[in-house]
């Protein structure tokens, strides 16, 4: 089979206009200078350039002239393009054509296998495995004629291509898609850099998250501009060597997703780096931040495919949000034009590169123009890849790389001919070259005479001929050759139209006529034989052109325009416009001040400009939304002081130090459970890492602004805070091959003993020479710490870890801010408040593992009562729709006054949080964060009628009460479509549950639905 | 001197409560009679008798009445006056005394056997009346519950114990009163759009691996049926020889099961067969209610306080659950399944299901009378009626509501139970520590 390859393309070489000087020909020499001129063709020679009966003329593989006065050479073949179009040919920048990429194993984190702590590649290369800079796409390329050939078909010339493995990938090489020689099609060696979020085929298990791919991202920036001065300690680094010299190639990190868009473009942002974009195709469900970015984007065009959804117990787990981007995912390319952002199409992500064309044309239909769709494709690739003076238009002096068309290239019935790579023709659909549509007199002459039928050619494949009735006949037609079979006799009703043996029939008694032919000048003629064995000759030749007849192939647009709206955020309970902030007079309620005026009865509250403004009786505000409060209580919003929702990811356990990582960095703003916590009252959380590490990642404070992006999340102005855990979990309890220290609570403390050893030594040498000193941002977080500039809050359980914990800390003169879980806090409450510890526990959480074993229901109140600023909090998604009453319970064990209890999940996490000058109670001048619940806040029976952020009612049940019927309506919508699209014969594929991904702390399993994924119990799903 | 007369009554109250759980004892039989006077009397079975009297002698309840006088001289009474009076909650599905610590001491878990087919397998063989967490239950009003083995396609045969007892006979309430099955998912795993997954091949027919196992259980029950057919064997078969209370419907067939297509396949087992049959989990029981009630098939639902199912279900869903399988006229229970709380919530459960539609004494009757039909055992327990085992739990305020509920006085087969637990006793070590009042 190689060998078949070989011979292949060397027959193709024979053909290339272009010698190649060092190679040894084995024969006689054969130079070909390889001109052509095309006439008479309408050429397109970019979007903005339409010459109509024009020339060009090609040698040596380049384009030497294009014009409506060119004159032809008399060494020239001349090939007529009467009716013909010319295009430039297309550019994909995004490929890994001719070079292997590599599969990933199965794994990547597993919570339960042994680490893996260093790179397994050999050689002086980066200590992380997924930083591969040094690999360079060009040393690795080699022709690859079976996978050329689809591109070539899909109208593609020149592609880049790169080893789509890895965070950090390497370069990218432009080549052509001419199967010549490997030395020839390289057209531009290191052309690109390349980047992503996917640490791909490293077995390494830092990172295992999306905020570790981030960071390590940072890491190596900082990294290699360190390794600029050639610093003694790191020796030789091909790859940081490599990274910077990538630096000044164009960057292009392949992000697939509209939020990693905007991660990776803060990235680049931090280091001054734009990047070109390798987007996901959901772009446009956040086209606004998408735009902001400035960045140029690569977009696939891999709409997803119809699902079976006619089973409805197969179609509830289809998510409204998975149903609408199916019927908008091909309007993306149009509202990136809309937004006037600049892109390029690539193939890649398609299954196959044959659907390119009808996703395409999918794409113009629902609103992309043809013009901006031959831009993406030719001039806006070869100008991000540096390569517009060799191809992307039909110019002087540019390579040959051109499509010629039977019409404009994007309309369905328009059909790419030939496609001409560096002066080479690969035929493409050769036999559509001339329209042979049309009657045609078919003259057979046997030895007893000619006789004469009449046949109605539709296309290669389809013909009939005319007799009384019409006769479907076996029919093809290549370009070349020609072959018809058929019978003078209709086929009876209900059997197989085209006999496909015809001849084979033996209780026919007409004769079947197989026809064997060639093209000759203006008609067909060949030989043939009947069922009788009578041979025969024939002719063949047009009577009636086609064009006499009406044209009714003009397409009517298939594609119905989707009714789907983008809301925000792309989930079903999203708004398809954000509600506004409102000055809003709630009327003679029960406030909850949770100030020393303590529960005030038939009170008016006043939110204005997001503020609390009034708190008294009688109030009045002109254009005010006046809320009745009339038998309602109002406290401040809940505050969940540990939560994990809203991340992308959670834990970065490969390490045991990571403070490098940040929520912040991987916020998912679509995460439902937004939403369901603010039908529970709550109006801000804060995001832990989890608890696989000692010292985890760096924390994010929100606000549950449903519908805005990840920045918008955020909690603006809040001190930073970082995540620490002490006990099993970062000793690996349940893991039976635990190989990370530590492994046991001894070793906990001195994680903690060495890493702010570790920050001391740094800070001071940042301080004596912050030129070579290498810039850790691991370290950085811990000299916050002890600057008392970035706060702890450490998962923490029993007594004798959060003794050592507080211990250490004053040793490097900090203090642990907030202990949260603290089951044992009661046991050293007195310890914790001499510390200056706030507490964060749950209310009546225990025995799921040995270090709660004496958990007590009464640790809150025991705590409350030594003087601790105490804080109920969820670390649960599903709970934590419930603080309120996870709260009271502080009443029932323990007798915490309501007051008291109800600051448990308000103030007291305010206060822990340092924001509560902001939140946290009802005071004139904080932010109108407030609830108005139908009955006493504390009980089981109330629920949040209203949840306001900000003075903006995010939550509202009588809101909520109509998106409910809109969901249901847009579901069924799109269910009977889907299901039409399956009915019309369209693929569909088995329906997918929309997972939902359910990230929490690390240490307990939780079993919330059928079609969660509860990501600690399943770390191996986490790159 | 009042300093020290604090501490010597710290002191004194330290040592009462000092020594761990192993001096909370189990309640000695009680045979004499009991009046529970003037409470605000829940009967389990919806309805409510205020100022009533409740009578108990020899561990039964004698009577429920206004007009009880009680007997002057030495008879126990408590008085209720303004107080609820309620019937004591069952947990009719659970791991408890199975499973002391859940994670990471396998030493302590006795709750899953290996194997497809063991419904010989029973749990009162391995629990343990002596777990900790039992204590936290009683002192939260719950007296009774079902041990449920898990694991495997049939995990065992579950039996109901009272939550006082030195062991577990003396535990034993019912023996053996059903057979656990797991149906088989119809939903497979895959990869998954968004941001960090890995994806996974999806089977080509995610029904048809469910459906072959169906096959087999079903087979199972066929040969089962067919064996216990003939009297006497040459060889034993235990498997066989264990379901057969279900084919004589002296036990129940408990069938946990969570989405449509497995509880509709539920139901073709059970037409097959003729089985009593409740299906435990039922978290999407609302979508086929009145199938349910048309089989007669009860439902425990597993847990209330969950997250819908998909992001486009209601955001109360599981909450108002309840009330639509109430509606339909369907026989069920509510469960606390939660891991980390430790099943104490069970009431809690049914105070979120009156907030979303059910009355409270439907949600009352819900975890108790409910429960108690479904196990088997509503002709002993499950409300306050004469007759049953005086099964009776005290509070100060609404038992549904956290807010409310304090529990003051238990019985168990009229034998006032300890409240006390291995929580109590650690508050009241620390207490002393701290000089807590």
């Amino acid at each position: 089979m190689r060998k078949l390859k070989l011979l292949f393309a060397g027959l193709l070489a024979f053909a290339v206009s272009r010698a190649q000087e060092t190679f040894p020909v084995n024969g006689v020499a054969d130079k070909r200078n390889g001109t052509y001129a095309f006439t008479d063709a309408t050429i397109v020679q970019d979007v903005t350039t339409t010459l109509e009966h024009a020339t060009l003329l090609i040698k040596e593989g380049k384009i030497v002239a294009v014009g409506t006065t060119v004159i032809i050479p008399k060494d020239a073949v001349i090939i007529n393009c009467k009716n013909k179009f010319i295009y430039p040919s297309f550019i994909d920048a995004y490929s890994d054509y001719g070079v292997i990429t590599p599969q990933r194993q199965a794994g990547g984190f597993n919570y339960n296998a042994p680490t893996q702590f260093l790179s397994n590649t050999k050689g002086a290369y980066n200590w992380n495995q997924a930083i591969k800079p040094e690999t360079d796409a060009f040393k690795l390329f080699s022709i690859d004629d079976t996978k050329a050939k689809p591109f070539r078909e899909a109208g593609f010339g020149t592609v880049l291509t790169h080893v789509k493995d890895g965070i950090a990938r390497g370069t990218g090489t432009v080549v052509t898609l001419a199967a010549t020689k490997d030395n020839l099609v390289i057209i531009k060696e290191k052309a690109t850099a390349h980047y992503s979020l996917n640490k791909g085929t490293s077995t390494q298990s830092y990172p295992s998250s999306m905020m570790g791919c981030i960071a390590l991202l940072r890491q190596t920036f900082l990294d290699a501009k360190w390794y600029k001065n050639k610093p003694a300690t790191e020796g030789t680094n091909l790859s940081l060597e490599a990274w910077n010299d990538n630096l000044s190639l164009p960057q292009i990190f392949e992000a697939d997703d509209k939020w990693n868009d905007l991660r990776a473009d803060r990235i680049g942002d931090e280091f001054s780096v734009q990047y070109i974009i390798k987007g996901g195709g959901n772009e446009y469900q956040r086209i606004d931040d998408i735009a902001a970015t400035k960045a140029t984007y690569i977009l696939p065009l891999n709409y997803p495919q119809a699902m079976d959804v006619e089973d409805p117990n197969d179609a509830r787990f289809v998510s409204l949000a998975d149903m609408k981007h199916w019927e908008l995912a091909p309007t993306n390319p149009a509202v990136f034009e809309k937004a006037n952002i600049p892109f390029c199409l690539t193939t890649a992500d398609l299954k196959d590169t044959k659907q390119f064309m009808s996703n395409l044309r999918k794409a113009i239909d629902l609103g992309l123009s043809e013009n901006k769709a031959l831009e993406a494709l030719t001039k806006t690739p070869a100008t991000i890849l540096n390569v517009y003076d060799e191809v992307g238009s039909i110019e002087n002096g540019k390579l040959a790389n051109f499509i010629i068309t039977t019409g404009p290239v994007f309309k369905e019935s328009s059909t790419i001919l030939e496609n001409w790579i560096q002066g080479n023709k690969y035929e493409v659909n050769e036999s559509a070259w001339n329209n042979i549509k049309g009657v045609y007199t078919l003259n057979i002459t046997n030895n007893k005479g000619t006789s004469s039928y009449q046949i109605d050619v539709k296309n290669n494949t389809t013909a009939s001929v005319i007799l009384q009735d019409t006769v479907a006949t076996k029919f093809t037609y290549d370009g070349q050759t020609v072959k018809i079979n058929f019978s003078t006799t209709p086929q009876k009703r209900g059997v197989a139209a085209i006999p496909a043996a015809a001849g084979y029939r033996t209780n026919s008694t007409q004769p079947q006529f197989m026809l064997s032919g060639f093209v000759t000048d203006g008609g067909w003629t060949g030989n043939g034989v009947d069922t009788a064995g009578n041979k025969f000759t024939w002719t063949a030749s047009l009577n009636k052109a086609a064009n006499n007849m009406s044209e009714t192939s003009h397409r009517k647009s298939s594609v119905s325009k989707p009714l789907a709206k983008v809301t925000y955020p792309f989930d079903g309970y999203g708004f398809e416009e954000m509600p506004k902030q409102q000055t809003i007079l709630i009327k003679n309620a029960t406030v909850w001040t949770n100030e020393k005026d303590g529960i005030l009865q038939n009170t008016d509250v006043l939110l204005k400009n997001g503020k609390i403004a009034k708190v008294g009786k009688d109030l009045s505000e002109t254009g005010a939304t006046i809320i009745d409060g009339t038998g309602k209580h109002v406290t401040p919003g809940i505050i969940d002081e540990h939560s994990h929702i809203a991340a992308a990811s959670i834990n970065e356990g490969a390490q045991s130090v990571t403070s490098e990582v940040r929520i912040g960095d991987n916020l998912n703003p679509e995460d439902i459970n937004i939403y369901r916590q603010l039908s529970g009252g709550v109006t801000s959380s804060h995001i832990l890492h989890g608890s696989a590490n000692t010292i985890g990642g760096q924390t994010q404070l929100i606000k549950l602004r449903w519908g805005m992006d990840d920045e918008g999340l955020k909690f603006k102005g809040a001190d930073p805070f970082i995540k620490f855990a002490l006990g099993e979990n970062v000793k690996r309890t349940t893991s039976p091959n635990n190989n990370r220290f530590p492994d046991t609570r001894m070793g906990v403390e001195q994680v903690l003993n060495d890493a702010f050893t570790r920050a001391k030594d740094y800070e001071a040498a940042m301080k004596a020479d912050p030129v070579h000193t290498r810039r850790d941002l691991e370290l950085d977080a811990l000299v916050e710490i002890m600057n008392k500039k970035r706060f702890i809050t450490c998962h923490s359980y029993v007594q004798s870890e959060i003794t050592s914990a507080m211990r250490i800390a004053e040793k490097f003169g900090f203090r642990f801010n907030t202990f949260t879980h603290i089951l044992e806090g009661y046991k050293v409450a007195d310890k914790m408040k001499a510390h200056g510890a706030n507490a964060s526990t749950f209310s009546d959480w225990w025995a799921y593992k040995m270090e709660v074993q004496d958990a007590i229901a009464y640790n809150a109140a025991i705590m409350q009562k030594m003087g601790l600023n105490v804080c109920i909090n969820s670390d649960d998604a599903e709970m934590a729709r419930r603080l309120n009453q996870e709260a009271a319970k502080t009443i029932k064990y323990g007798g915490v006054t309501e007051e008291e209890a109800l600051k448990m999940v308000t103030l007291n996490p305010a206060k822990a949080l340092h924001v509560a000058d902001k939140v946290g109670s009802i005071k004139v001048g904080k932010d109108a964060d407030v609830v108005i619940w139908s009955a006493h806040p504390l009980s089981i029976y109330a629920e949040a009628e209203q949840t306001i952020v900000d003075g903006t009612i995010y939550f509202d049940r009588t809101r909520d009460l109509q998106m409910r019927n809109k969901i249901a309506a847009e579901r069924n919508r799109l269910i009977q479509k889907m299901i039409g699209e399956k009915r019309s014969g369209a693929p569909v594929r088995a329906a997918e549950p929309s997972w939902q991904v359910i990230l929490s702390c690390g240490d307990h399993s939780h079993h919330d639905g059928l079609i969660t994924i509860d990501v600690q119990e399943d770390d191996t799903i986490n790159k | 001197m009042k300093n020290i007369f604090c501490t010597i009554s710290a002191l004194l109250l330290f040592i009462s409560y000092s020594q761990a759980q192993e001096t909370v004892y189990p309640a000695k039989e009680y045979r004499e009679k009991i009046f529970i006077t003037n409470g605000t009397v829940h009967i389990g079975n919806g309805e409510v008798k205020e100022n009533a009297t409740i009578e108990i002698d020899n561990g039964k309840i004698i009577r429920v009445a206004n007009d009880i006088t009680v007997p002057s001289g030495d008879v126990k009474v408590i008085n209720a006056n303004g107080k609820q009076v309620y019937p004591g909650l069952i947990l009719p599905s659970t791991d408890l005394g199975l499973k002391e610590i859940a994670n990471g001491v396998r030493g302590s878990n006795d709750y899953l056997e290996l194997g497809d087919y063991n419904p010989s397998v029973r749990s009162i063989a391995a629990y343990n009346t002596d777990s900790k967490i039992i204590g936290t239950l009683r002192a939260n009003g719950i007296l009774l519950a079902s041990i449920t083995p898990e694991g495997g396609i049939i995990s065992g045969t579950s039996s109901v114990v009272q939550l006082d007892a030195w062991n577990w006979e003396d535990a034993a309430y019912k023996m053996d009163n059903g057979v656990h099955l797991t149906m088989p998912s119809f939903i497979q795993r895959t990869g998954r759009r968004g941001f960090f997954m890995r994806g996974e091949t999806a089977p080509a027919d995610p029904n048809k691996a469910a459906l072959d196992k169906l096959q087999e259980i079903k087979s199972f029950f066929r040969q089962a049926k067919a064996y216990l057919q003939e009297s006497s064997h040459k060889e034993t078969n235990l498997k066989f020889e264990a379901v057969k209370g279900l084919f004589n419907k002296s036990q129940t067939l408990f069938i946990h099961a969570d989405q449509v297509k497995q509880m509709l396949a539920t139901i073709d087992l059970v037409k097959e067969f003729g089985f009593n049959a409740c299906i435990i989990g039922a978290s999407e029981s609302f979508q086929i209610a009145d199938l349910l009630k048309q089989n007669n098939i009860s439902v425990i639902l597993n847990q209330e306080h969950a997250l819908p199912a998909t992001e486009d279900d209601d955001v109360d869903q599981p909450f108002k659950t309840p009330a639509t399988l109430e509606k339909a006229g369907v026989l069920f229970a509510l469960n606390d399944t939660h891991d980390e709380s430790r099943y104490r919530n069970l009431s809690f459960n049914a105070g979120t299901a009156a907030t979303y539609g059910l009355t409270k004494e439907q949600a009352l009757q819900a975890i108790t009378l409910n429960s108690a039909r479904i196990l088997g055992i509503a002709d002993k327990t499950g409300s306050i009626e004469a007759g049953k085992d005086a099964n009776i739990v005290i509070t100060d305020g609404d038992i549904l509501d956290m807010r409310t509920s304090n529990v003051e006085h238990a019985f168990i087969q009229g034998r006032e139970v300890s409240l006390d637990n291995k929580q109590k006793q650690l508050y009241e070590r620390y207490k002393y520590k701290y000089n807590i009042r």
